[in-house]
């Protein structure tokens, strides 16, 4: 019998976990799609992990010499590389069949058939289904920037100078474009695959078996590189933030009107051409967005975490009136539900949309909540669900991500210094029978 | 920029917040649902006859309207004529998508449509449908072609072999899209019914949702089961909401259903439930494996939770009132309204879609949603579906719809079904207001 509570996501996604298989020539950006598809899927509740081959031979090889290791007649190399691959693949039976992991991701150029085949019969010995990730791109300005971002600092090139880089990089991509046969359309007929062309502008779908590949399919459909930033704050100091109070519909207090009108500037400075607005449909982050004076939508899904029977309480009358619920909820922050409520699991089962269209959009500022801001920060931080509920959103602070290489830069600009403090650290005594002392400690000063 | 203050108003009926001034800013009235278009949208389908082009029409005009965004079939043989509907409908009818329903097998018709497209601003999206496969075909064509009036009094077989001559002749001047030559529209190539897609320059988020829901129907016959928690303690009582257990012939329900489920005989059957105790309590009578989603919760009646009508029209007569009014838009104060339950039941149809076989056991606002997108009505009928306790939908897809056949498993139950009544002002007596309420404890 299925066990009771147990959500959707981890049921309808498994019976086999799923071997993801990358395929494409130095610097298509398999590692970029891999690591940000692995931080997807571990986001919304898929145990996921990925296994770079290329950092497998970095271990192995301690010292990176040129390409000449890569050439396809340098049988020691391809020794080498072959013994990585195997204690990769080891490393993912290991993950998958024996630790629990849902899907994992092995993320190596995999450019011939014949390995193609070898990782094939691996799995389904393993009982694991296979879904390949091809990357196709003859952009030569693509590809240039590709190595100037993420190649250059790589470990591999750490002593030598941009043109050495570069030319040893190119050198090394050769070695593998005489042997690269890419998904067939007929010979491959019979695999689950996408092929991405051009970055994004074609796709090629084929077998997809079950919902987690329509998933993938469907997220990196809407991924692109296109540079951009994402701004993330919370509304404007509010009435019942200022009375300790969680939750709730209140408007903007005299503070946080004032921080609205000082997000407006900040926005303004900022000069980004095209930026969309996003609020939730809760009075107070609607509040912060007419001041900017600029069109904005309102999105039901970023309204606060629902509270429950505890909604506009303070921690105080929360530990009076439900201290069993304060307790449990100090256990686990992330899976606890308020009594008619949601928890933070809900949160990001409720924000995925969300965080698909941001994915497709450019510029962004997205006015929000703090629960809120912690579940959409963690996405892009990836950030595991014990940290993510106690993650710092203060009032007043806008943080401005950008993606840079394999992650995102996070500059934190906080606007006015006034703002109460709403951030409730986990307490030492989380236990049942806590005095109220105990359990109170980490409550912020309000009115 | 301006320090403009926000003096905002929260709207009654759908308790969004919208600012009191007059913008300068032309914004569309409060809306639940974020819009993500700017330009409408011509879907345009490509293809032989017979290769499903009118079945996914249909499928993703039913689909898109569900969502909420305003989407019509257009069919006319001739250009010209559904052109000019498609402006119509764009300009003065506040329409967001057009799907254009024909073979469109020329290069020189689609650039006929996309010149039009481009002089009047909106954009195009292709879909072609690519089939080689001679049995899906002839099947294809036995289902939806034979029972057109053009074959009324033919034997079947003569039917089947003079519509494979008339694919014939399209096929003589069938241009497919070219991947080199097209590469600059936007499109999705579908290929045996789905086994492979070709994707090629997806502008936008509504092209996106709709690649993705393309890539997720199917055509492999299968039932889907919709049916509520047996009735339960508060549904005798009279009210809305809350989180009790199922009444004794609530229970008595839930072992009917096992049986009439296993007399069903059905391989590899899926059982869904929401959150809540009454759907999960009748789920394990069936005692096979179920599934609990949080997005199949019944309506969150906000501060009306637990309530009976009675006790709303005393508390709050004008929140009554306007639920009657406009009862798909109303949004209960601190709850949801019909609109927002469609939001969160998207990912619930999607997963329908993708599935074979499955019983979902739900609840009455959330039953009538999902009923409301397999039988494709409208947001006004939608709040007003039928869909009495102790009775299972079995709706199995057939041509371009779906089969409904209706199961009372003979176990009374209270009538939760409250239509709406003549008069809706806020200034009713209370005795109109519950006039149509139905009996109970």
């Amino acid at each position: 019998l299925t066990p009771v509570g147990v959500s959707l996501q981890s049921l309808c996604m498994t019976n086999c976990p799923t071997l993801i298989v990358t395929v494409g020539l130095p610097a298509r950006g398999k590692t970029y799609i891999s690591k940000k598809l692995t931080r997807y899927l571990n986001w919304i509740g898929v145990p996921t992990r990925e296994f770079n081959v290329g950092q497998y031979r970095r271990d192995y090889m301690k010292i990176y010499k040129s390409f000449e290791f890569f050439r396809p007649d340098n049988e020691e190399g391809l020794k080498i590389r072959q013994h990585c691959a195997s204690a990769a693949l080891n490393d993912v039976r290991q993950y998958l069949s024996d630790e629990g992991g849902q899907v994992a991701v092995f993320d190596a150029t995999n450019t011939t058939r014949e390995r193609r085949m070898t990782i094939f019969q691996f799995a389904k010995q393993n009982g694991f289904k296979v879904f390949f990730v091809e990357s196709v791109c003859e952009d030569p300005h693509v590809i240039q920037e590709n190595i100037v971002q993420v190649k250059l600092g790589s470990p591999d090139y750490t002593n030598c100078n941009t043109e050495e880089a570069v030319s040893d990089f190119m050198k090394r991509i050769q070695c593998y474009e005489n042997s690269y046969q890419t998904l067939d359309e007929v010979l491959d007929r019979d695999l689950s695959y996408i092929k991405i062309m051009d970055v994004g502008r074609r796709y090629l779908v084929n077998r997809v078996l079950d919902h987690i590949q329509s998933r993938i399919v469907y997220y990196l459909m809407n991924i692109h590189i296109t540079p951009r930033s994402i701004y993330l704050c919370r509304h404007g100091e509010s009435e019942l933030n200022i009375k300790g109070r969680i939750g709730g519909d209140s408007g903007l207090s005299a503070r946080g009107k004032e921080f609205a009108k000082l997000l407006s500037q900040f926005i303004a400075a900022q000069g980004i051409s095209d930026l969309k607005v996003w609020t939730s449909q809760m009075k107070r982050t609607i509040q912060t967005a007419e001041a900017l004076d600029v069109p904005y939508e309102q999105w039901k899904v970023l309204n606060e975490i629902d509270a429950g029977v505890c909604e506009e309480m303070m921690y105080e009358e929360i530990q009076e009136s439900h201290p069993l619920e304060f307790a449990l909820r100090d256990q686990d922050k992330y899976r606890y539900r308020y009594p008619k409520g949601e928890s933070y699991e809900d949160l990001v089962q409720r924000l995925e949309p969300a965080i698909m269209e941001l994915e497709r959009q450019e510029n962004v500022l997205v006015i929000c909540h703090q629960a809120v801001m912690r579940c959409l920060l963690a996405y892009f931080l990836d950030k595991t669900a014990e940290e993510l509920p106690y993650l710092k959103c203060p009032l007043h602070t806008v943080l401005k991500l950008t993606p840079v290489a394999y992650g995102c830069k996070v500059e934190s600009i906080c606007l006015s210094a006034e703002a109460v403090n709403t951030h409730r650290e986990r307490p030492e005594n989380v236990e049942v029978s806590r005095r109220s002392k105990e359990a109170l400690l980490t409550v912020p000063a309000h009115q | 920029m301006s320090g403009r203050e926000a003096r905002l108003t929260q709207n009654p009926l759908q308790k969004i917040w919208v600012p009191n001034v007059t913008s300068r800013l032309l914004r569309r009235r409060g809306s639940s649902v974020p819009q993500f278009t700017n330009s409408p949208t011509m879907i345009v389908l490509v293809g032989l006859p017979a290769r499903g082009k009118t079945y996914i029409s249909k499928k993703l005009t039913r689909y898109l309207n569900w969502i909420g965004v305003p989407t019509r079939g257009i069919h006319h043989a001739c250009a010209i004529s559904a052109l000019r509907d498609v402006c119509s409908y764009f300009n003065r009818q506040e329409g967001q998508v057009a799907v254009f329903d024909a073979t469109n097998t020329t290069q020189e018709r689609r650039e006929v449509i996309l010149s039009f497209a481009k002089e009047n601003g909106y954009k195009v999206f292709f879909v072609e449908s690519i089939c080689e496969d001679p049995q899906i075909i002839a099947e294809n064509i036995k289902q939806v072609k034979l029972s057109s009036p053009d074959y009324v009094d033919c034997d079947k077989e003569e039917a089947v072999a003079d519509f494979l001559k008339r694919i014939e002749c399209y096929k003589l001047s069938y241009t497919p899209l070219d991947d080199d030559r097209d590469r600059n529209l936007s499109y999705i190539k579908i290929f045996n019914v789905g086994s492979r897609y070709l994707v090629n320059r997806v502008q936008d988020h509504i092209q996106s949702r709709i690649v993705y829901y393309l890539m997720n129907i199917h055509v492999t016959p299968r039932s889907i089961y919709l049916s509520r928690h047996g009735e339960s303690e508060l549904n005798l009582l009279g009210r809305i909401g809350g989180d009790s257990g199922l009444s004794p012939r609530g229970a008595g329900f839930a072992s009917a259903l096992c049986t009439y489920m296993r007399d069903q005989n059905i391989s590899d059957l899926k059982v869904w439930t929401s959150h809540m105790k009454r759907t999960i309590q009748t789920a394990e009578a069936l005692g096979v494996p179920y599934e609990q989603w949080k997005a199949l919760n019944e309506i969150d009646a906000g501060v009306c939770e637990d309530m009976t009508y009675e006790e709303i029209q005393e508390h709050y007569p004008e929140e009554f009132a306007l639920r009657d009014q406009d009862k798909y838009r109303y949004r209960y104060p601190k709850g949801e309204s019909y609109e927002d339950l469609v939001q969160r039941l998207e990912p619930v149809i999607m997963e329908l879609e993708r599935q074979e076989n499955v019983l979902v056991i739900c609840h009455q606002a959330v039953m009538r949603c999902l009923l409301a997108y397999f039988l494709d009505k409208s947001a006004s009928e939608l709040p007003y579906l039928k869909c009495p306790l102790h009775t299972v939908l079995k709706l199995t897809p057939v041509a371009y719809g779906c089969k409904v056949e209706s199961l009372f498993l003979n176990i009374e139950a209270v009538n939760t079904h409250r239509d709406r009544p003549e008069n809706v002002e806020v200034d009713r007596d209370p005795e109109e207001a519950l006039e149509t309420v139905p009996d109970h404890i």
